[in-house]
């Protein structure tokens, strides 16, 4: 009898002990799903603002999106076009490897290479040198004042680890190609991966061994994934505990997250810009009944369209007022670099003015309307495909009938992004990652340059010498002053000719219980080390 | 003349049957045909009764969306039954949703009659290898729910078709989808009656005198077979009605552009919790409605056509 006793008491300290001290568990709801966990995977936010949770770059964000060192300790201009980065000793990989100037080096090639969907992170013709053990140098052939600022999800792998698991060439999400790095991860982050299921659940436990553990505000142990697609069951699954956070939350059903006990909104401008394309460059439109030549090169017609669209409605009624009308390309948020300041004067939409845009239909030969297709994704953005149906209503009162072709993401950026451009007119949001005019300058408004990336995301070929060769001074200019006039010229020139139509910038919605503290970040990625467990 | 004098002979005869003495004797049933009916006309005169073009992108406005039916504070006696999300009035959104809903019931129906009739016929009455591989097809397809069946049909016409051709063919595809997928009841039934009807003395006879086998199967045995196949015909239209609003949900029916009952309610699903019952709960009634009242009518029609419930 007092052996069994003896016996029984044993095993339950036992259990005890082998319970982890206080297991805080986060566990969340995002509507889209991690498909890959190779970080160069997709350029895209929810996977870089997950993955960054598990590995890091040389810098990193703070909540208030300000850089601050991680794997790197400092950096210094040596020379105008050399750039030394001087490396955190002592990180370890979670799988105990060593973090050395190798692995920066070897992280370099591979952002690079052939399938890495990240390859504008550090230019092509940039040189990576290994100085010693912990210092590399980047070698420019300009001077690039900017040249880290994306680098923040630019994450650093382990080369041996890479090289072990025959997983050395990038794999990209959107030809399908797996290998041991789309599975498995090795960084050097807050936290480890446990278990990955695509679409199912996603599993993260804390790193005991993390350099920043002295400094860190978290006290997650736990960390549960799981994509909900629908956005209903998102909410309910919120709204009943399930999950203690949940993003998006869409705009009709913030009153409810708030009226329920135990659960409201955070809500902050996002520096996503949402805004319309139009093929510019085709010599026959696509998707019109319009032969032989493209509407769109009239700069009358796209003044007439952006005319015709009132993004006041679009606010106050699609959006619920959770949206601010642009008109600049980039989000006028504290820490952007628009040229000036954003919310200058100087910039301001065009007029919503039905009978001018039917004049303006007139005096190009359109009196009569015409028709064009529209792309539209219906699961990206916050309301998109709403968006679409009223910009389809508003330019049928001007006499544009608009087809409208609303797809699922997957199917939506694969037809409308290079090299198919399969699109005439389109919806599209940009963050430009670097927090800075230069990106969404070259990557929107570049003339196409296959060889430098210049334009890549210009689905409409929009191309204005005048503003390139602005871009290209804008890189290099190293005078903050000359640098910001340059860049307000530049959004000038592009809003002149109106290059696009911006619409607005949305806002970021986070649902989160009272169970959590978390910190919102405006570039929507959810960052795990912010995260107090009640 | 003659015709005319016929017709009203036969009308006063179809009063004295015994058909629409039972009809007279059911007010459940008198309820349901009048509203079956008054769908119809409802559907049929739509675009003369309808306040508003829904289907028509520049007669909305963006500014109106989600006005509350009219006797809720904030309602608008333009909209009687409110707006949805786009601006389009609610009531003209169920008149032409309730058209393209019936259209496609309808044609599916006739669809899958035809077919399923004909098979059955040609099964029951010609046998052999004939009526073995007909009835191993339709016993192999009612294995597989008929929405799943649809669902795939019309996954592949969508596959097959170019792009720009889905938004003009998809009612079609719908009709197609739906139709094939429900012939099989109508070919059993059949097949099973004709099995009967070709042994009696009026077809043999008919033999003899030297008739050619498809006049008889058309002219002789069809007539004596068509009881049943009205009744599942009826109670089929339903069903018809029912898938094409469940593929619609699903986003795979009828354009958004161009919405049936269904895609009424899969737009108003996601505003169901925030407060914006009307855009969800006003199709959800007239689908629920219209649906009863045909099978309330095809119920009736079943008993009315047995006289062994008489």
């Amino acid at each position: 009898m007092r052996l069994k006793t003896f016996v029984a008491a044993g095993a339950l300290a036992a259990v005890a002990a082998a319970m982890p001290a206080q297991g805080k568990e986060l566990k969340f709801a995002f509507q889209g799903s991690l498909s890959s966990l190779d970080p160069y995977a997709l350029n895209e936010t929810f996977t870089l603002g997950f993955l960054g949770n598990v590995y890091e770059g040389l810098v990193r964000r703070g909540a208030d999106l300000a850089i601050e060192p991680a794997l790197a300790t400092k950096w210094e201009v040596v020379e105008p076009t050399r750039w030394r980065f001087h490396l955190r000793k002592g990180v370890k990989f979670h799988n105990g490897n060593a973090f050395n100037a190798d692995d920066v080096v070897f992280s370099a090639n591979r952002v690079r290479a052939d399938g890495s969907d990240l390859k504008t992170r550090i230019a092509a013709d940039v040189k990576v040198e290994k100085v010693d053990d912990y210092t590399v140098d980047f070698v420019t052939t300009k001077p690039n004042p900017i040249i880290f600022v994306e680098w923040a999800t630019w994450s650093i792998m382990d080369k041996e680890w890479a090289e072990a698991n025959n997983a050395v060439a990038p794999q990209s999400v959107t030809a399908g190609d797996a290998n041991f790095a789309t599975r498995n991860t090795n960084g050097t982050g807050p936290f480890m991966v446990t278990a990955h299921e695509a679409d199912v659940k996603t599993t993260a436990v804390v790193n005991p061994n993390w350099w920043d553990n002295g400094a860190k505000e978290h006290n997650v142990s736990k960390v549960t994934f799981t994509p909900i697609g629908s956005d209903a069951t998102r909410v309910a699954a919120l709204l009943s505990g399930q999950v203690d956070m949940a993003y998006p939350v869409p705009t009709q059903d913030h009153p409810r997250v708030n009226d329920n006990g135990g659960t409201a909104m955070l809500v902050g401008p996002e520096l996503r810009t949402i805004f319309l394309g139009m093929d510019q460059h085709r010599d026959e439109l696509l998707y019109s009944n319009i032969k032989g030549k493209n509407p769109f090169k009239d700069k009358r017609v796209r003044e007439a369209f952006y005319r015709a669209i009132n993004v006041d409605a679009i606010k106050k009624v699609v959006m619920r007022g959770l949206s601010t009308p642009s008109a600049l390309m980039v989000a006028p948020a504290p820490g952007i670099n628009g040229g000036d300041t954003p919310s200058n004067p100087a910039f301001s939409r065009l007029g919503y003015d039905v009978n001018k845009s039917k004049q303006l239909l007139a005096d190009a030969g359109y009196g009569d309307g015409f028709e064009v297709g529209m792309d539209c994704p219906n699961n990206r953005y916050v309301n998109d495909e709403a968006i679409c149906t009223a910009v389809v209503s508003m330019l049928a009162k001007v006499g544009v009938k608009v087809n409208l072709n609303a797809q699922p993401k997957a199917k939506y950026f694969a037809k409308v992004l290079a090299p198919k451009l399969d699109t005439s007119f389109y919806l599209l949001g940009w963050t430009p990652g670097s927090f800075d005019s230069w990106n969404v300058l070259s990557n929107l408004h570049g003339c196409y340059n296959k060889d430098t990336g210049n334009g890549k995301f210009n689905l409409g070929r929009y191309c204005n010498p005048e503003v390139d060769a602005l871009t290209d001074k804008v890189l290099t200019e190293t005078d903050a002053g000359k640098r910001g006039g340059m860049i307000k010229e530049a959004w000038t020139k592009t809003l002149g000719d109106i290059a696009y139509i911006p619409l607005h910038q949305q806002a970021v919605a986070w649902g989160v219980s009272d169970k959590v503290v978390v910190k919102q970040r405006a570039d929507n990625q959810f960052a795990w080390r912010h995260v107090t467990v009640k | 003349m003659q015709a005319i004098t016929r017709s009203i002979d036969s009308f006063y005869r179809f009063l004295d049957s015994d058909v629409y003495y039972s009809f007279r004797s059911s007010k459940i049933t008198m309820v349901a045909a009048a509203f079956t009916v008054l769908s119809f006309l409802a559907a049929i005169f739509s675009p003369w009764i309808a306040p508003q073009n829904p289907f028509d992108p520049a007669a909305l406005d963006l500014l109106d969306a989600f006005t509350p039916p009219v006797w809720e504070g904030g309602g608008n006696a333009k909209y009687l039954l409110g707006t949805d999300d786009q601006g389009r009035d609610m009531l003209s959104a169920l008149l032409y949703g309730a058209r393209i809903s019936l259209v496609v019931g309808f044609g599916a129906t006739i669809f899958a009659l035809v077919l399923g009739v004909g098979l059955g016929l040609v099964a029951g009455y010609v046998g052999g290898m004939i009526d073995g591989f007909i009835m191993r097809v339709a016993d192999i397809q009612i294995s597989f729910p008929t929405i799943l069946i649809a669902l795939l049909i019309n996954g592949i016409a969508r596959g097959i078709l170019p792009k720009e051709a889905h938004d003009e063919m998809a009612l079609y595809v719908l009709i197609f989808a739906i139709g094939i997928s429900s012939w099989v009841q109508f070919a059993r039934t059949v097949r099973g009656s004709t099995m009967v009807e070709k042994n009696k003395e009026y077809v043999q006879a008919a033999r003899v005198i030297g008739r050619r086998r498809g006049t008889i199967m058309i002219k002789h045995v069809l007539p004596n077979v068509m009881g049943p196949v009205l009744v599942i015909g009826t109670i089929n239209l339903a069903i018809a009605i029912l898938s094409e609003s469940a593929l619609s949900f699903l986003g795979v029916g009828s354009p958004p552009t161009e919405p049936s009952l269904g895609t009424l309610i899969n737009v108003g699903f996601d505003f169901l919790f925030s407060g914006e019952w009307w855009i969800v709960i006003f199709p959800g009634i007239v689908l629920a409605t219209l649906v009863l009242a045909v099978n309330l009518l095809g119920d009736w029609l079943r008993d009315a056509l047995n006289p062994k419930l008489r």
